[in-house]
């Protein structure tokens, strides 16, 4: 969900002006905020699967650190959706352990 | 160093938050070359996210918000030229002040004087079971999403941590539009500031102390909190146990110096518990064990945006005076000025125990690993 009206920074009057596929479906998202939070506003939490156990993760730090809200991008794995900015058009995909190359066997 | 781009400075500061754009403007007020690199693609550290008034006196601009500060700090590195390079992880810092770092998939090594390592520091985590799951987050994380990117991480919260940031945060969470179910701290006693305490209280929240969580359920994403009381000697109350239905839960139990490339130069550490844990010993100028290698703001001990700044104008004004910009006397002045003021921050019932850990610091002996 989105903070339109705020008590302080105000209306945000950004237009979503991009959208991306995520497993397929289209998310309207906004040119440059974090792929996560793109995800996020869409209601999506569940970002990838663990290797071993397969369980869920999502959006942990916000800052890039902790990695545990990897994606798959455009084909590559283990991107870090909270710092990685969005592209119209990119194609999101949920990671399942440590990803695949889109060119890997 | 072959087949890399090599660019020149006089001194490189690493980190655009408060405390490495502080040091930049003094570097370059005192007429010094700077550059400022940082990894991420905006600067400005974690000030824009900061959206409440800071505290202090008006020297401290106390009473204007965070990103404010934030915006100021731009104009004045804009107004005095000082290069910013973003979007630039910095990955080694070799022996003779060369910082490595990568723009655009490629390397590039910027050869400096003096080296001012601002890194910042990043949210501690709780493992509790359940705490992987999507929808347990950092406060800070939640602070991003909503008041930089404007996005709600979750509908209804509980938030584990009372000090300032598990405050501040819940408070903000709800000006932008979420429902904190309740704040609970470990401790008996609140952490951070009564006036932030009572603006959550006041707007209803309720904040268990001598609680804990036990347990976060659900299948793909966070669905409700088992949370437990704690006696007097932090072990669970048997009966206490109450489930709370949420969807988010979000952890502020304080913030660990992000000290590697400190490691990686060889600086002698300290371990001081009210600092955040190992930090790099430094002296008064902000000048680690390794000459020429200054540290500034959280990297140096967790405490506040508005000691990072000073200690980040520390730095910066003894990079200029060691570079021959300032002279002994003019550059004492100046510094005087600043400790000053950072010992008037350091003081109330939060800021003794800071300045009490910093005094202890700063009067480490070099030599050896503490």
């Amino acid at each position: 969900m989105r903070v339109v009206k705020h008590p302080i920074l105000g209306d945000d009057r950004r237009k979503r002006d991009a959208a991306i596929i995520v497993d397929g479906n289209r998310v309207d998202a906004i040119t440059g905020e974090p792929i996560a939070a793109a995800l996020m506003a869409a209601g999506i939490r569940k970002f990838r699967v663990t290797p071993r156990f397969g369980s869920p993760r999502g959006l942990f730090c916000g800052i890039g650190r902790c990695i545990d809200c990897v994606m798959t991008v455009d084909g590559q794995p283990n991107v870090r959706t909270c710092v990685t900015p969005v592209k119209d058009g990119m194609i999101v995909e949920t990671q399942t352990g440590l990803g695949k190359w889109a060119d890997e066997p | 160093m072959g087949g890399r781009t090599v660019k020149t400075t006089q001194v490189a500061v690493i980190g655009a938050g408060p405390a490495g754009l502080a040091a930049a403007i003094e570097v370059a007020r005192a007429g010094g070359s700077v550059t400022v690199i940082d990894e991420n693609a905006k600067p400005g550290g974690q000030l824009f996210k900061q959206i409440h008034k800071f505290f202090g006196s008006r020297e401290h601009r106390a009473g204007v918000r965070g990103f404010h500060i934030g915006e100021q700090l731009l104009v004045e590195t804009r107004e005095l030229n000082v290069e910013v390079l973003l979007d630039s992880p910095v990955y080694a810092l070799f022996p003779d002040k060369t910082v490595g770092y990568i723009h655009d998939g490629k390397e590039v090594c910027l050869k400096a004087e003096k080296i001012i390592i601002a890194a910042g520091a990043a949210e501690n985590a709780l493992a509790f079971p359940g705490s992987t799951l999507p929808g347990v987050m950092g406060a800070g994380a939640a602070q991003t999403m909503i008041n930089v990117h404007r996005v709600l991480p979750g509908k209804r919260i509980l938030m584990i941590g009372s000090g300032n940031v598990g405050l501040i945060v819940s408070y903000q969470l709800m000006q932008a539009g979420a429902d904190v179910a309740a704040l609970i701290e470990a401790a008996p006693q609140i952490g951070g500031y009564g006036v932030h305490a009572a603006k959550i209280l006041r707007a209803g929240v309720p904040i268990h102390l001598s609680h804990t969580v036990k347990r976060a359920m659900g299948k793909d994403q966070v669905e409700s909190v088992e949370m437990m009381e704690l006696d007097a000697r932090w072990q669970p109350v048997a009966g206490s146990e109450k489930i709370l239905a949420v969807d988010t839960v979000c952890i502020a139990v304080g913030l660990t110096p992000l000290t590697e490339l400190a490691w990686l130069m060889g600086c002698e550490f300290a371990f001081v518990p009210g600092l955040g844990g190992h930090v790099p010993k430094h002296d008064l100028n902000m000048e680690t064990t390794v000459p020429g290698v200054f540290v500034a703001g959280d990297i140096s001990g967790v405490e506040e945006a508005s000691t990072a700044m000073e200690e980040g104008r520390l730095a910066g004004t003894a990079c200029a005076e060691g570079l021959g910009l300032l002279e002994r006397e003019r550059a004492r002045d100046l510094k005087t000025v600043i400790w000053e003021r950072m010992n008037a921050l350091r003081t109330g019932p939060f800021g003794d125990g800071r300045r009490k850990a910093k005094d202890h610091l700063v009067g480490l002996p070099v030599g050896g690993y503490e």
